[in-house]
């Protein structure tokens, strides 16, 4: 019952968010998942700021790509610099982090097609003002 | 022995040399783990919070009352820099936690330091940009697109405010008491903030300035 | 130099709020001076103000609940009085005051009251039930409880300086907005929120670590007693709801001390975000509060039953899939605001669907009591009550889910009537039998059960009495929140609901009684052994009340129900197993920090109500000083040796070996 013999935590027990495998790499390993990090994203950073001012590029897909590319972006962020894996000892910190990220989809969505259904459907607030006076 | 039975882990309540100053009150894992996870639950309720400003700033964003709108105000150039600032001082942040867990004074102080003077340029610039919309009456009482753009973008820079005194707490702290346990799990906190606040950026920069300015 | 505040802040014409602010500071004043001069400040602080210890913080949280609804519910008396004088008349509150009463009165009820039973409740049984000896962050928990206290404390002064917001609970704009609330009211309810709800989110935070990362050996997810899994689901709304709040409240801040403009009428700003948002909080929030409700009854149905929980599996599914569901309907509170019939109908449909898991949940507790050999003790008596009553209350929420009826309905009594139904059916009864379930486990002895069960009848009967009638009233058309009216033929009902508010008062006045007896009659009613219901979980194996400790070792966990598994083995073997090996056990030290946040952030809330701003930067670095004080602790925790250990736990040990013996002794 005693893990006196144990000399380091259960392998792959369960793993906090940014949790580096300090026993299993060297330092320049974990050095190196930061530069691969720093350079993606700086890459599509990059490619961003492009597409937002170019004309090379259809105007109404814009958006979209900017979109596509943040979530990219934000993936490379949590896979590179948070060291969120999709391992067994991840588990609890990606169902956490799906659970955010539904909440928050849930949030946006909601609020934009609620909001967009009132500011159609109801008279604009500076107008109900002068009705008033 | 299923994920969850590894999860849960062993009996510990025996001193445990690795963790003398580990055990928590009757837990079973290390508390690195239970800090770690409970600061991520932590964040993500931040990021919901953003995802409220978000939202409104998304649905105010047309109502400039007759006042400037994104396009007109919005300085690329400063968020190029700001973005540069902020994804570095990331990237040494992680140089920094390296550093922290290996014990080695030059990496942990330096990476520290490094990040720090990045995240004041990037307060620095933001203020600027601030104090130049309202000098040209545009501040956040103009209209309500302007107050969502300040709450939402003043927020994160209210963040990185935060993020910094921590920081220099931090710095404070492996000064005075070395490398002890609880002062490194704060130090992974301080991390997963400090990469948070970029996760956010990348979703302000993206929505706020790009899309703004590009309409 | 003191901002706004002024002697005119203080109710010197009013004689209904001076005369309450007197009776509550005398008996304040009476309440500090007796423990002053009893000797008892010392140990209070030693052992309770400053305490980590999640039993502590527990009884605490529902002390202050209890004490809450004795103000609310005096609200609620003068709201119901008020309606029945005041046909084509005035009544005795004019209208500024009765603003403020109905909107105390639902802040109270549903923030400080219901808010605090539930937390406390989870905060106590949870670490027990998972077989830990405390939550994964006893010093946060401690900072949660007394911001939360703060809270409180905010909305209690506004009685006597100043006035609190007349805008209902919650706080619509334009209304809230500074052109037409300028004075503090709206200020108090938002920095008390603010400040509280930041304890909340610490709670929440605090709880699902917990629960997640924090168990005895064996205790798998699946075998985890359901309340827990409620703590969990209610704790996860908590982390993902109340930023939204934070967020909103925030915003409105804003808006009245900087003049942006989110929700003003001019500049843009959208009265309709602010319900749109307010709701995307507001409504997880009454699931918040009813989850753990529903793991009380769980837990209380199976003991009294005698019989396992029916249908394990999908009760966990259910609580979780309310989680998730409960942040797909909010629409469901603007109906009328005019967002179209396809956003109607979707989250009209959302809602209807909603009520499926808490169905399902019904027939398991209905199952569970099926076949079983059920004691009708007051716990249970609660559960039942609750389970005619919640049904009612759920089956008009679906009707008001019906946008073509909510149309009708919507602020009217009959929504009025809907929620009371299911918070008080729900949420108060849940609190309730929880109260009296665990109440033996906390203090060492049981509450009389006479007085349990008259306070049930009175409770029930008058909830009924109480609320009906606004279910007619509704349907006839008379809207919530009237100060007066003039349509004669809603006086009777609105007689009758007084009348049932008065035999509330009745129940509440047998549970103050029951109360006083309990602790007079202690000793005939004391629980030796620690497990007085026969319980079936792992609270129920520790002595009552439980050792600061909680286990001496913690318990192997094979099962679910672990501790019946426990005393069959040992009703098997004829005795207890053998005597574990004890060690040293370290406990989390106590710590000031809770409470004196909670110093700081009274004064730099109650400073930024009154725009005092030096107030609020030295209140604001106070607060951060303690928080750099704590972090720069060198000791964190305290040894409690093996032989202590020992002799704790062999005294519990020996009360259960002769209970064991008296029972075999008698099939």
């Amino acid at each position: 019952m005693s893990d006196s013999g144990q000399q380091r935590e259960p392998y792959y027990a369960d793993a906090p968010p940014g949790y580096e495998h300090f026993d299993e790499h060297e330092p320049a390993e974990a050095v190196g998942s930061y530069l691969v990090g720093l350079g993606l994203a700086t890459l599509l950073s990059i490619v961003s700021f492009f597409i937002s001012g170019t004309t090379l590029v259809w105007g109404p897909s814009i958006p979209v790509a900017l979109i596509v590319l943040a979530i990219a972006q934000i993936g490379v962020h949590l896979v590179f610099f948070l060291n969120i894996t999709t391992g067994p000892d991840n588990v609890n910190n990606v169902m956490a982090l799906a659970f955010g990220v539904l909440i928050v989809l849930l949030l946006l969505a909601g609020s934009l097609w609620i909001m967009e259904n009132l500011n159609h459907n109801m008279m604009p607030m500076d107008q109900i003002m002068r009705m008033q006076r | 022995m299923s994920a969850f039975e590894a999860a849960v882990g062993h009996e510990r309540d025996l001193p445990d040399r690795r963790y003398t100053a580990e055990r928590t009150a009757g837990g079973l894992l290390s508390k690195r783990i239970i800090v770690g996870y409970g600061f991520w639950i932590f964040l993500l309720s931040d990021i919901v919070m953003f995802s409220a400003f978000f939202a409104t700033y998304a649905v105010l964003v047309d109502a400039t009352a007759g006042g400037p709108s994104g396009r007109e105000l919005f300085n690329l150039r400063n968020v190029a820099i700001e973005t540069a600032c902020l994804l570095l001082s990331s990237f040494t942040c992680g140089l920094a936690s390296i550093g922290a867990r290996k014990h080695r004074g030059s990496w942990f102080f330096g990476a520290m330091a490094a990040t720090c003077i990045l995240g004041v340029a990037f307060l620095f610039i933001e203020v600027r940009e601030f104090a130049g919309m309202v000098a040209q009456g545009a501040g956040p009482t103009r209209s309500a697109f302007l107050s969502a753009f300040f709450t939402l973008v003043g927020c994160h820079g209210l963040h990185v405010t935060a993020g910094l005194l921590w920081l220099m707490t931090m710095m404070a702290q492996v000064f005075a008491k070395g490398y002890r346990a609880d002062i490194l799990r704060r130090v992974l906190c301080f991390g997963l903030f400090w990469h948070t606040l970029d996760i956010i950026w990348v979703a302000i920069f993206t929505v706020v300035y790009l899309m703004g300015a590009g309409q | 130099m003191l901002g706004k505040l002024t002697w005119a802040a203080v109710p010197f014409d009013q004689p209904i709020p001076l005369f309450a602010a007197a009776l509550v500071g005398v008996v304040i004043m009476g309440v500090l001076a007796w423990i002053t001069l009893k000797g008892w400040l010392p140990y209070l602080w030693q052992e309770w103000i400053t305490s980590v210890d999640h039993k502590r913080i527990g009884i605490m949280y529902i002390l202050l609940a209890m004490v809450m609804l004795l103000r609310g519910f005096s609200d609620a008396i003068m709201m119901r009085s008020q309606q029945a004088l005041a046909l084509h008349s005035e009544g005795y509150l004019p209208p500024e005051h009765y603003d403020q009463i109905f909107s105390a009165h639902g802040t109270l009820m549903i923030l400080f009251v219901a808010m605090p039973f539930v937390i406390g409740l989870m905060n106590f049984v949870m670490p027990l039930q998972l077989g830990i000896r405390d939550v994964a962050f006893p010093t946060l928990n401690s900072v949660s409880f007394w911001l939360t206290a703060t809270g409180a404390l905010l909305v209690n002064i506004s009685l006597v300086v100043g006035e609190f917001a007349r805008t209902g609970w919650l706080p619509f704009p334009p209304l809230s907005e500074i052109t037409y609330s300028p004075g503090v009211g709206v200020d108090y309810y938002l920095w008390a929120l603010q400040i509280s709800g930041v304890g909340t989110l610490l709670t929440g935070v605090n709880f699902v670590t917990t629960v997640l990362k924090v168990h005895a050996p064996g205790m798998t997810y699946m075998r985890m007693p359901i309340f827990c899994w409620t703590t969990l689901a209610s704790n996860l709304m908590i982390v993902a709801a109340f930023p939204m709040l934070t967020a909103t409240l925030a915003m409105l801040l804003l808006d009245r001390y900087l003049g942006f403009h989110f929700f003003t009428n001019d500049g843009g700003g959208n009265v309709m975000m602010f319900m749109n948002l307010i709701w995307a909080w507001g409504h997880p929030e009454v699931y918040i509060l009813i989850l753990p409700a529903f793991g009380v009854f769980s837990e209380v149905v199976s003991t009294f039953s005698g019989k396992p929980l029916f249908g394990y599996r999908s009760m966990v599914m259910a609580t979780m899939a309310i989680c998730i569901l409960s942040f797909t309907v909010w629409l469901h509170h603007f109906f009328t605001m005019g967002a179209g019939a396809d956003v109607n109908a979707i989250f009209g449909i959302t809602s209807a669907i909603i009520a499926v898991p808490t169905g399902v949940k019904i027939f398991n507790w209905l199952f569970t009591m099926y076949g079983g050999r059920i004691v009708y003790s007051t716990p249970m008596l609660w559960s039942i009550g609750f389970m005619v009553t919640f049904v009612i209350g759920g089956v008009t929420g679906v009707l008001l889910a019906v946008p073509p009826a909510d149309f009708v309905l919507h602020e009217s009594l009959f929504q009025v009537a809907h929620f009371h139904n299911v918070i008080i059916g729900g949420v108060l009864f849940g609190a309730f039998a929880g109260y009296t379930f665990w109440f033996p486990k906390a203090f060492g002895f049981r509450l009389h059960e006479g007085l349990g069960k008259a306070a049930f009848w009175c409770w029930i009967v008058g909830f009924y009495v109480a609320f009906m009638p606004l279910y007619v009233l509704g349907l006839m058309g008379m809207t919530r929140r009237m100060q007066h009216y003039d349509v004669p033929a809603w006086r009777p009902w609105l007689l009758i609901a007084a009348g049932g508010a008065a035999i509330i008062l009745v129940g509440i006045i047998l549970q103050i009684v029951q109360l006083a007896v309990s602790i007079r009659r202690r000793e005939e009613l004391r629980d030796v052994t620690g497990d007085p219901w026969n319980g079936r979980s792992l609270e129920w194996a520790t002595s009552s009340p439980p050792p600061a400790f909680n286990f001496a070792v913690l318990p192997r966990v094979e099962g679910r129900d672990a501790y019946w598994t426990i005393k069959q083995r040992a009703r098997q073997q004829g005795g207890l197993s053998k005597e574990p090996r004890y060690t040293d056990i370290e406990m989390p030290r106590n710590s000031p920090t809770g409470f004196i946040c909670a110093f700081f952030a009274t004064f730099m809330g109650f400073a930024l109500i009154w725009h005092i701003w030096w107030m609020v930067a030295v209140a604001a670095l106070g607060a951060y000083a303690t928080f750099v004080v704590f972090a720069w602790r060198d000791r964190v925790e305290y040894v409690i040796p093996a032989d202590e250990v020992a002799r704790i736990d062999r005294a519990n040990r020996s009360a259960r070996g002769e209970a064991l013996v008296h029972m075999q002794a008698t099939p």
